[in-house]
């Protein structure tokens, strides 16, 4: 299959300023590489940096060396070098993250925050939140849930708000930090449904696990951080 | 495409005093910049050099029409400038009073700015104002009120309306929530993010509040003594802050 992500000597360390200017060193030198259909698992003690991968790879956190190179429309881009408006516009179409804990926004109801995805890649409203309710409930919330914002959810409600979103364009590259941290068994099992379509559909996935048998059924390779 | 609006060493002296130095950036068509910093940092001079409602002391503004001429800000004559901004920008005070005109009705507030740009009909000029009323979630009867008898929150509203109703394409905001209660703002955030999205506006929007920053804008400029310290998108800044100030502002609120 194609590669789609390229990481090469990859650096990255975080200097806490307002505690004495201590250095927490994270990476030093990672070298990794992804391709389409493929599901990557990211394994390693509390701490190492697993999410903090994830975060490099979005351009949430800025690496101090190498380099990030997404597949986009056709081109290599690198995440490390881009400018803001173009790492915006590489996420818009390549990238997808399930962060683990929803961004909750007032005033905006589940199917809107799970369908805006669609909508900025320019897809019509309608179409959107069809496909946005279908998500929401294929991952059991309730339909008088759709329209309110998910401020008021439970945890795993929000969650899984936060997976449909995920989920709900077809993303290239799709990064996924413990998406079923705090969901039941059933629903854990709809999101290993979803991970297992997303593969086949081409999407290269990169996840963090917490539990080692789902890490096993979605993934079909390691990168351990040790 | 080449970017929206673009600012080369931007300086502003007041005397001996310095408002703001050596600010360059870039703006895209449909980007959201948030400017934060503390008080006297420089953020309201910046805004003010970019709108053109002050003349920078050093550097150039230049903007891109939507003819596709890309002019800069003090080469234009006194006639572009004003239609420009009358026009393609808005600009949104933390202080209503500022933007509206307290003595004629809501109404005739987002009229007058279609009537600035040649519209006559008066029909359409009343119905596109009730319109944009409608938008900003002020209510049909309150048309023909005067802005003294709305609250601070429909002021906003209606300065916003007054704004946007010749289609601009970027608009500055100084502090657009400054000074209204929580609940008030929730409302008239959401109401600014929604209508950034629909219109696909770029927006320059100057704030102390790193939570209206994360809501609203995908780009940060983080001031300190008049000089941009640390730039990067909303999250990046929020989340690997590089600069000791941007970390202390950041770690001194609770949750962004
Ligand atoms: N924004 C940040 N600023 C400073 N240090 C950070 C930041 N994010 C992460 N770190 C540090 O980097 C290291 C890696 O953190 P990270 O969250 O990536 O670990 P993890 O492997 O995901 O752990 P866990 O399994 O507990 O979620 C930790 O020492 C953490 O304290
Ligand atoms: N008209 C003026 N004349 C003299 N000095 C001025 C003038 N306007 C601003 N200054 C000074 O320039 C500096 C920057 O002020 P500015 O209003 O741009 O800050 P700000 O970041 O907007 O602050 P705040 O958050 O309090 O609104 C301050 O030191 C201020 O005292
Ligand atoms: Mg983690
Ligand atoms: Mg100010």
């Amino acid at each position: 299959m194609d590669t789609v992500l390229r990481i090469s000597g990859l650096q990255k360390s975080f200097t806490l300023h307002q505690q004495g200017g201590v250095t927490i060193p994270v990476f030093n030198g990672l070298t990794a590489s992804i391709s389409s259909g493929e599901a990557v698992a990211v394994t390693g003690p509390s701490g190492r940096g697993k999410s903090s991968l994830l975060k490099l790879v979005y351009g949430t956190y800025r690496a101090s060396h190498g380099a990030i190179e997404v597949r986009h429309e056709g081109s290599w881009k690198d995440i490390v070098s881009s400018a803001p408006h173009e790492v915006l516009e590489i996420r818009k179409k390549s990238i997808g993250y399930v962060t683990q804990f929803l961004r909750v926004i007032p005033r905006v109801p589940a199917e809107m925050i799970v369908a805006e995805p669609l909508l900025e890649r320019g897809m019509d409203e309608d179409k959107a939140l069809d496909r946005a309710r279908g998500l929401l409930s294929r991952l059991g919330i309730q339909e008088r849930l759709w329209h309110l914002s998910p401020m008021t959810f439970s945890g795993g409600e929000q969650q899984r708000v936060n997976i449909a979103r995920g989920f709900a364009a077809q993303f290239p590259i799709l990064l996924l930090d413990e998406p079923t941290a705090s969901l039941d068994a059933q629903n854990r099992e709809r999101v290993l449904d979803l991970i297992a379509e997303a593969r086949k559909g081409g999407s290269a996935i990169v996840a963090v696990f917490h539990d080692a048998a789902e890490r096993q059924r979605a993934c079909s390779r390691e990168i351990s951080l040790t | 495409m080449s970017p929206l609006l673009s600012a080369q060493g931007i300086g502003k002296t007041y005397g001996t005093r310095t408002g703001c130095r050596d600010i360059s950036f870039e703006l895209h068509a449909g980007e959201v910049l948030a400017i934060v910093g503390e008080s006297g940092s420089g953020k309201t001079t910046l805004l003010r050099c970019l709108s053109g409602h002050i003349e920078p002391t050093v550097g150039r503004v230049s903007y891109r029409m939507r003819d596709g001429r890309v002019l800069c800000l003090t080469d234009m004559s006194e006639a572009e400038r004003r239609l420009l901004m009358r026009t393609d920008w808005g600009f949104v005070h933390q202080d209503a009073r500022e933007g509206l005109r307290m003595g004629v009705s809501a109404g005739a507030n987002v009229g007058e700015r279609l009537m600035a740009v040649g519209a006559r009909h008066y029909g359409n000029i009343r119905a596109a104002a009730e319109d944009w009323l409608a938008r900003v979630e002020i209510p049909g009867e309150r048309v023909d009120d005067s802005p003294w008898a709305y609250s601070g929150g429909m002021r906003q509203r209606l300065q916003i309306a007054r704004n946007l109703v010749t289609e601009p394409r970027l608009v500055f905001m100084d502090e657009p929530t400054g000074g209204l209660d929580v609940s008030v703002q929730a409302r008239l955030l959401d109401l600014i993010r929604g209508l950034v999205r629909r219109l696909n506006l770029a927006a320059i929007v100057v704030t102390h509040d790193l939570a209206v920053a994360r809501l609203l804008s995908s780009r940060m400029m983080v001031m300190q003594q008049g000089q941009v310290i640390e730039t990067g998108l909303t999250d990046q800044v929020l989340e690997d802050p590089q600069a000791p100030y941007t970390q202390l502002l950041v770690s001194s609120v609770l949750q962004v």
